[in-house]
């Protein structure tokens, strides 16, 4: 069976607690960084994280991104939506197509 | 030109035929993989864009009831209240082959099967839009799930996508036109070598009769010289 783990600052996570997901408070990049790589290890297929969160983790994510586990989805915190996630999809057709045909 | 030097050999000729046509077939499969990866890259990204839209207003919608419940109640209450859940949710995955690039499948399935017993907590000593935020959630989480499943199948159709395109590139921009001038230059060569063996044989051939000849007038004239006689025309 895997995992699926939320990751962010604590109010934002605190929601997920509730579906049953395994949430991961991580206020700093550091404990962040340190949390994801563990979880890396460990059978986590989908880790959603924060925008927040992710902004600051840019290099660590970008490790993952050709992985097949974990997925690390970015969802808006509490704060609201940086447009990361977006810039995101958007940032694969580009480098899919060679430019941004949507 | 060819950059780097080659050797203007016959086996190396037929060696460098073989490369090219190797090279012109892999060239059009990759372009097939390639033309059918971005055709299946396309539908995903547009399922991806649209559920993304969904699932950060859905979120939003949850974070702010969460924050006014947040708001209403103290912290450790709220803490407390969701400390246990009630259900937990089950993952498997599967993988899917497109265009062998293997891409997740996740399949969950969570341990209540009632929707409406996912709070875990009692409703007395809490606040109405904690229901809120939790059933908010709870109703976006299986777009979440989806979620996670289209974004990481479109990284990976990308970074396939993005492998391919250079390999069909490198072959139909460098590989292939490099090969065929290869080949030019040694058919070229080839071809050279052979008119310069025929002049060459020519020549000698030229050579060798003019010796028999000198020979033969030598001997013509030793025997006018013997026998005397008139000399006979020049022919």
């Amino acid at each position: 069976m895997y995992k699926i783990a939320v990751m962010g600052d604590m109010d934002s996570v605190l929601g997920f607690k509730a579906l049953g997901l395994e949430t991961c408070p991580a206020a700093t990049p550091d404990e962040g960084r340190e949390a994801l790589h563990r979880m890396a290890k460990e059978n986590y297929a989908i880790i959603y994280m924060t925008e927040q969160l992710a902004a600051q983790l840019q290099p660590e994510i970008a490790r993952y991104k050709d992985a097949l586990t974990p997925a690390i989805i970015l969802i808006p915190g509490k704060e609201g939506s940086l447009g990361i996630g977006m810039a995101n999809v958007k940032t694969a057709v580009e480098r899919a197509v060679g430019a941004d045909i949507l | 030109m060819p950059s780097t030097t080659i050797n203007p050999t016959r086996q190396e000729l037929n060696r460098l035929k073989n490369r090219l046509r190797t090279s012109i077939r892999g060239h059009k499969l990759l372009k097939d993989k390639r033309d059918e990866l971005m055709k299946q890259f396309m539908d995903v990204v547009r399922e991806n864009r649209a559920l993304r839209r969904r699932v950060e207003e859905g979120l939003m919608r949850a974070h702010g009831a969460f924050t006014v419940a947040a708001a209403l109640m103290s912290p450790e209450m709220l803490e407390q209240s969701l400390l246990y859940p009630k259900q937990s949710v089950e993952l498997g995955m599967t993988f899917q082959n497109i265009m062998s690039v293997d891409v997740p499948q996740y399949q969950f399935h969570t341990t209540s099967q009632d929707p409406g017993e996912i709070y875990p907590y009692g409703f007395a000593q809490t606040s109405g839009e904690l229901d809120d935020a939790v059933d908010a959630l709870s109703r976006v989480f299986a777009d979440m799930l989806r979620l996670a499943e289209v974004e990481k199948t479109s990284q990976l159709l990308a970074e396939e996508i993005e492998k391919t395109r250079r390999r069909v590139n490198a072959l139909e921009y460098v590989k292939i036109p490099e090969m065929q001038s290869n080949i030019k230059y040694i058919t070229m060569k080839l071809d050279e070598n052979e008119r310069s063996n025929t002049i060459r044989l020519m020549k000698v051939k030229d050579l060798i009769l003019k010796e028999a000849l000198e020979d033969r007038r030598e001997a013509t004239a030793e025997a006018i010289a013997t026998f005397g006689g008139e000399a006979p025309q020049p022919v």
